[in-house]
């Protein structure tokens, strides 16, 4: 029993480590989206949308090694928030659609430019917003009766689940913002800094008002933060966050290029954790424990050899891909 | 309001929808992506810029072909929980693994190296660029293997158990579960499936400029890789099937019923039925056209074996005749026009005709898309099949849906027709503009390459005008 509990949490770090880098990673390149009408149709455009083309397809296959790890390792927990946030969930998937797409869809098609344009930043938007949708959802808990989602088509949709899908828009448009101004260079990079400058401070309100209106949800977040040993955590995060906060612009006004980037993903893995503080060891809040939806002994403990081996190694071949195309992104991007 | 049967319907559906337009673009982009590391390790071995001019030349359709590929099979990854709750929850345990190997072995391997196949020659140099034409391919092939894996489970469930909470959990070995009995046949005849869709396609893409130029050196290489193909592995294709059917007589017997359309059992040596219009109602065939005894003789080897209809299934487990007996027929129909292309062309080649004989390019013109549809009806033909199971034998589809409300399943289902329409039709027309314009000598680069600033990448291998010095930094 005490090597299935292990196995388990072994398991459910793994899968935070997956929704964790595909938040960051895919989180840039749809930040990009979100923002790609701020950017001046033609070379600055190009610039941005060049600047992930080689990378946003291993990005986004963080979110189906979710999918899929959370279906093999709690295939519970997988068949109830899916069919919990059936509505966000195909929203985020059609719109997935129209901006992978647009990748290719846009050199194919000059005349149409606009329309991949807008597909691209439309998909991109409504993915982000529903991501930040389910996230509330989840946070704000599930009705589940026996085995199976018992709740109602709409129970998604609140102030609160709205405030989290906003937040992560935000986020994810900060993160876009500081990439290209590592990325890039000359009139794309000002006008990322420009947008940093009005990103950042939203981003942080933004986390603020998260973390508030989380601990207004119930007793048992209030508890679980304020508990030992959580506490010791909770009470260094505003300053964690201040300093951050500091450095960052402080980063902003040296015009440093790969600081703000880095600091933006510290801010996010401390989000994360702060996320897992408030979950752990649930997988759906008071309904759904880890323990409860894992898969058994034998399945977990078999993916775990793959993982094991497998894992190290696709960090190492996407790690050399950012390598390959690494630097900044020129203006001319295509002929 | 939960599991009533509008909802289940369609929840099957949109499934089926969803699932069929994915197939399209995995069955080509497994076989191009083959083709495209064997053009490139020709181009290598002979340094020929025929072949690098055709390796440009279809890297530009595999990278919008991907694509398609890639965000269609996102939305297959969250259906199961979205839409098969219940089915989830139960066979998780058991295919969720070797989903979850999919993702680990396959999709990164392939969108790792994606990035650098298609942008990367100049920054990697050759050898390293055609390792990652490689990865992709190889990736391809290993996603196809695992996900052949999972779907031939459901139709042939090994090696597991039920536990008390009604899941299906592995008993025994894994290697029960991974190698279960229809899988090494549908692995074979779907992998192949692959590559002669896509050499069809590539053939009909090399006959179309052959029509309007039969001395467009290019046009002629990719017909005469495509034919050479086809004549090679159209009969093995053939081959392959017929073993495939009769380990599915052997473990889905009521799937091989509906396929040959009898409802009827034959004690003494079944005919095959060539044509028909089946009619489960009345679970008749009418207007049947059939040749006495034929069917024995393929199913069994023996005229006078004695066969069983579906009068010998419960009525509650059979599987509609009526989508599957049509599929098939589809299916085998193309099979064989295909085999009869390949031995056209291994005539025309055989009388120094291949370039010449307009009506050969014809032929292979109108075959082009004839490997989507087979593949397609095939795969409609297994799956309806394998009805009114998700896991074959013990667990029903109504059983495996989730506490779905019929509204909101019509409203995604609609979503999803009008979305898969529009941005796939547009796709498929990018691909036949693509297609339309011949290779050309130098053949460009894809166009949206991200060029970078001079000094800080290696030194190219590749003189190209790409990296060019940016106006800054």
């Amino acid at each position: 029993m005490a090597d299935s509990t292990l196995l388990t949490n072994i398991w459910a770090g793994i899968l935070a480590l997956a929704v964790f880098m595909y938040v960051v990673m895919d989180g840039f390149d749809l930040g990009i989206g979100i923002l790609f009408p701020a950017f001046g149709v033609g070379r600055e455009r190009d610039t941005a949308m060049n600047s992930i083309a080689p990378v946003w397809d291993g990005n986004e296959t963080w979110l189906v090694l979710g999918g899929g790890g959370l279906m093999a390792a709690f295939p519970l927990a997988y068949s109830i928030v899916m069919s919990a946030l059936y509505a966000p969930l195909i929203a985020m998937l059609l719109a997935l659609v129209f901006r992978g797409v647009a990748f290719e869809f846009r050199w194919r098609d000059p005349a149409h430019r606009a329309i991949w344009d807008f597909a691209f930043t439309g998909g991109s938007f409504v993915a982000a917003f529903m991501q930040g949708i389910m996230l509330g959802a989840l946070l704000q808990g599930i009705t589940v009766e026996g085995r199976a989602y018992g709740g109602g088509w709409w129970d998604w949709l609140t102030p609160f689940s709205l405030l989290t899908g906003v937040s992560v828009v935000a986020g994810y448009s900060l993160l876009g913002a500081c990439w290209l101004n590592w990325k890039t260079d000359g009139e794309t990079q000002k006008h990322a800094r420009r947008l940093m400058r009005v990103l950042a401070p939203v981003t942080l309100v933004a986390i603020v008002a998260v973390s508030l209106a989380t601990l207004t949800l119930g007793d048992q977040y209030i508890q679980r933060w304020f508990a030992m040993p959580a506490v010791l955590v909770t009470a260094q995060v505003p300053l964690i966050i201040a300093i951050l906060t500091w450095r960052f612009v402080r980063s902003l006004r040296r015009d440093y290029e790969l600081a703000p980037f880095v600091l933006t993903l510290a801010v996010f893995g401390l989000s994360f954790v702060g996320l897992g503080i408030s979950m752990y060891p649930y997988l759906i809040p008071n309904s759904i424990t880890l323990q409860m939806a894992a898969a058994p002994e034998s399945s977990q403990a078999f993916m775990l050899v793959g993982a094991a081996v497998l894992v190290p190694l696709i960090l190492a071949y996407t790690a050399w891909s950012y390598w390959v195309f690494r630097g900044k992104v020129a203006h001319e991007g295509y002929h | 309001m939960f599991h009533d049967a509008d909802a289940l319907l369609l929840a099957r559906f949109q499934f089926g929808f969803t699932v069929s337009f994915h197939f399209i673009f995995p069955s080509f982009s497994i076989g191009l992506a083959s083709y495209l590391a064997v053009l490139e390790a020709l181009w290598l071995k002979t340094g020929k810029t025929l072949y690098l001019d055709l390796f440009k030349y279809w890297l530009k359709i595999f990278a919008v072909v991907f694509a398609m590929g890639v965000v269609s099979g996102i939305v297959m990854s969250y259906q199961f929980g979205s839409n098969w709750a219940v089915f989830s929850d139960r066979a998780g345990p058991v295919i969720g693994p070797l989903m979850a190997y999919e993702v680990l072995t396959a999709f990164f391997l392939e969108a790792g190296f994606l990035g650098v196949m298609l942008f990367g020659m100049q920054k990697v140099g050759k050898r390293l660029h055609f390792f990652a034409t490689l990865m992709v391919a190889v990736g391809t092939f290993i996603s196809a293997f695992w996900i052949l894996s999972v779907n031939s489970w459901m139709q042939t469930p090994t090696g597991y158990a039920v536990n008390p909470e009604g899941q299906f959990v592995p008993a025994g070995s894994w290697a029960e579960i991974i190698f279960n009995p229809s899988f090494p046949y549908r692995l074979v005849h779907t992998v192949i499936a692959a590559y002669l869709t896509t050499a069809l396609a590539v053939g009909a893409v090399g006959a179309w400029h052959l029509l309007k130029n039969s001395r467009q050196e290019h046009a002629r290489k990719m017909f005469s890789m495509a034919m050479w193909m086809a004549a090679l592995v159209a009969p093995v294709q053939i081959f392959v099937g017929d073993l495939h059917g009769l380990n599915t007589l052997e473990h889905q017997p009521a799937k091989v019923m509906a396929m040959e359309g009898h409802y009827e059992s034959h004690p003494e040596g079944a005919p095959l039925i060539l044509f028909g219009i089946p009619n489960d109602a009345e679970q008749r065939m009418e207007h049947a056209v059939k040749i006495p005894r034929l069917s024995s003789l393929i199913l069994k080897h023996d005229l006078d074996a004695p066969l069983s209809g579906l009068d010998t299934v419960a009525p509650g487990n059979r599987p509609p005749v009526k989508v599957v007996f049509w599929t098939f027929r589809v299916m085998v129909a193309l099979g064989f026009l295909m085999l009869l292309l390949g031995v056209c062309s291994l005539v025309a080649r055989a009388s120094w005709g291949l370039y010449d004989w307009r009506w050969l390019h014809r032929f292979a013109l109108v075959m082009g898309p004839s490997g989507f549809i087979a593949v397609i009806a095939g795969w409609m033909t297994t799956e309806v099949g394998r009805q009114p199971f998700t896991i074959y034998g013990v667990m029903r589809t109504a059983d495996s849906v989730s506490p779905l409300a019929a509204p909101a399943v019509a409203t995604s289902l609609i979503a999803f027709v009008v979305v898969y329409f529009a941005v796939f039709g547009m796709g498929t027309w990018y691909l036949l503009r693509l297609m339309s314009k011949a290779p050309q000598p130098h053949e460009p680069d894809l166009p949206n390459a991200p060029a970078h600033a001079a000094g800080i990448t290696p030194a190219p291998a590749l003189a190209g005008g790409r990296a060019k010095e940016a106006p800054h930094g």
